[in-house]
């Protein structure tokens, strides 16, 4: 019996090949730009580089500052950040029912991670500068200390911004633990809460983790929301003070001052610097930096959460 | 086993009884604990409503609502003359906000638009078109671009993009609002492709084969079939992009050339409301009218992107509800 082939579908194959250049050359581009930054700014980075404070006006010398600022605001949003999502995703995942009420909450996470990053910047300046720093400051009779823009409040306002990172991902990692490990769990006799301490939490752990760096990432990249919360274009010294118990003294991160940041030293040398060509070497260098630094931390979480699939997989 | 059970089963002594009691109310603290730290995404949500409002609204002491619009202004000549200006440092200051709302679909729409071609595209060659393995590896590619800070890609932009097409368009001003577009369409070209992804990735496989089997080639199925399946996820993925572009402050900023220009030109500057209140809320002195108008229009960009990102979730329920086979 003869077959009759199928006919030939011309217009189709070109537009799947349309698809499929499109798709190439979006890529090629992207890698090209990249490519550029990296071979511009790898002439400047050296040790230097990262560690020096800008000297002659911005227009020389390193971003040891900005990077110290970036690691202490990000440091203190995770410490605000994850024991809130975490807490928030346990409540979701194991102790509320699929209510309204949780409806409400679930659309709400989706709605703050859709706001638009320079709200959260308002948000920070009439919320934590106005309203609880003010306050602060009455109460504690400090004067003028909390009321004004810092470090803390930024690292605050970026712990709102990252939050429905951490929750989403940590309820991810809840949802795939099986259900019969609990069953297992609660046939031993233990009550939910050692339930989800003994037996979930440890499970979850790496998909914590990557929610955890990816929100590191996100906030390190972040510019718009701290350009009014204590960003700083150049500081002389770094916003650490000395913490004295007794004689003994630590030096601690300051979180009552202004911070230099990278992203937004990136911003402000390409946008406001006093001789934008003469910089622009220094501008690639940071530019570099600052991919560099959110690649590390995505590629991380990457293979973090193909692991923890992985394993997953084979339960 | 259900806990209620097990405690009715549990011995009947004394101590058993104290031990049980002082469990359960340990449990109930601690879920108590963790129901306040649940509801906090839905209690930041309200406290930025409120703290946006409660600022922004009192520009409306000052400046009427009309004021947000246009100002009839008289001309030396004594006649009327209504204009749409952005102005709020000058001595007469005008309000307007429609300049910046110009400003912000001039470069937001064309965004879209790039990237709906783009990102749909993307998303149909990695669900439909890429072999299995690639993709595996295509996926997490996509995640680390969506990850550039968007304060890099203005810098892409402005140092490399705006001389590009200011070499090969030749515009009226350097930075415009195409350049900006161009930035954004970066950022939300990932957005729209991994969520056309996974819309086109929840079609059910019996679709596909049942066009197969009709003898339907591949884009005739992609086209006729898995397409039009997906509308609503797509859809909803467009939507959430174009809010996103609505919402973007640093690439405007750095890229749109900031003079409130009311024009429909597309290679003219343009400012958008994002990058107004990232350039004037540093400068601004607390509690003038120019503050209060900033919190403004941080309600109006507030709202408009709240409203998008409601529809687009409420798309996408609908669409896993449809799906659930």
């Amino acid at each position: 019996m003869e077959i009759k082939k199928r006919k030939k579908d011309i217009s189709g194959t070109i537009s799947l090949g349309v698809v499929r250049l499109m798709f190439f050359s979006l890529a090629f581009i992207l890698i090209l730009l990249l490519g550029k930054i990296f071979i511009e700014g790898i002439g400047v980075i050296s040790l230097e580089f990262l560690l020096d404070s800008p000297k002659d006006n911005m227009t020389a010398g390193g971003i040891g500052p900005a990077i110290f600022g970036t690691v202490a605001v990000t440091l203190l949003m995770i410490l605000f950040t994850v024991p809130l999502g975490v807490f928030s995703a346990i409540y979701l995942n194991e102790y509320a029912k699929d209510t309204f009420f949780t409806r409400i909450i679930r659309t709400s996470i989706n709605n703050l991670a859709g706001v638009p990053s320079i709200v959260f910047g308002l948000f920070g300046l009439g919320f934590f500068i106005l309203f609880i720093g003010k306050n602060l400051d009455e109460v504690l009779q400090t004067g003028l200390l909390f009321g004004q823009p810092a470090l803390l409040w930024a690292s605050a306002t970026l712990a709102v911004l990252v939050l429905p990172i951490v929750i989403v991902s940590t309820l991810e990692a809840l949802n795939s633990v099986p259900k019969s490990h609990r069953d297992a769990s609660y046939g031993l006799g233990a009550t939910k809460w050692q339930t989800i301490r003994n037996v979930v939490l440890p499970q979850a752990r790496p998909g914590i983790l990557t929610g955890t760096i990816l929100a590191i990432s996100r906030g390190a990249g972040e510019t718009a929301p701290i350009l009014f919360l204590g960003a700083a274009f150049f500081l002389p010294n770094l916003p650490i003070a000395d913490l004295c118990i007794g004689d003994y003294c630590i030096p601690m991160i300051n979180p009552t001052e202004q911070f230099m940041y990278l992203a937004y030293h990136i911003f402000i040398m390409a946008t406001q610097s006093a001789n934008p060509t003469k910089t622009l070497p220094l501008q690639y260098g940071s530019t570099l930096v600052l991919i560099a630094l959110t690649f590390l931390l995505n590629i991380t979480a990457i293979i973090f959460r193909y692991r923890f699939r992985k394993i997953l997989g084979r339960l | 086993m259900e806990e209620k059970d097990f405690y009715t089963k549990a011995p009947n002594s004394k101590y058993a009884k104290k031990i049980k009691k002082f469990t359960r109310v340990k449990e109930s603290a601690i879920k108590f604990f963790f129901a306040i730290n649940g509801t906090m995404a839905l209690i930041f949500i309200i406290l930025i409503f409120i703290f946006l409002f409660k600022e922004g609204l009192r520009a409306l002491d000052h400046i009427g609502l009309l004021d947000f619009l246009y100002l009839d202004r008289t001309n030396p000549s004594g006649g009327i003359e209504r204009v749409f200006q952005w102005y709020p440092t000058s001595e007469e200051p005008r309000y307007s906000l429609i300049p910046l709302l110009i400003g912000t679909f001039l470069t937001a729409f064309p965004a879209t638009l790039i990237s709906t071609l783009l990102g749909v595209g993307a998303g149909i060659y990695l669900s439909e078109v890429a072999n299995p393995k690639i993709k595996e590896f295509l996926k997490p590619m996509i995640e680390l671009f969506a990850g550039i800070p968007t304060v890099v890609l203005g810098f892409i932009m402005l140092v490399i993009g705006a001389s590009f097409f200011n070499d090969l368009l030749n515009p009226a001003n350097r930075l415009n609002a195409f350049v900006a577009a161009i930035g954004l369409s970066f950022v939300i070209v990932p957005i729209i492709a991994s969520l056309t992804e996974d819309a086109l990735h929840s079609i059910p496989n019996e679709l596909r084969m049942a066009s197969y089997g009709l003898g339907a080639t591949k884009w005739q199925t992609i086209s006729k079939v898995i397409l039009p399946a997906a509308f609503s996820g797509v859809s909803a993925s467009i939507i959430l992009g174009f809010g996103r572009a609505i919402g973007e402050t640093m690439i405007v900023l750095m890229c749109a050339g900031n003079a409130a220009n009311l024009t429909s030109n597309i290679f003219l500057s343009v400012r958008t409301m994002t990058a107004t209140i990232a350039a004037e809320m540093g400068e601004v002195s607390q509690g003038s009218d120019h503050y209060y108008s900033l919190f403004f229009i941080g309600i109006v960009l507030f709202t408009i992107t709240f409203i998008l990102n409601l529809i687009a979730e409420i798309i996408i329920n609908k669409m896993r509800k449809k799906n659930t086979f």
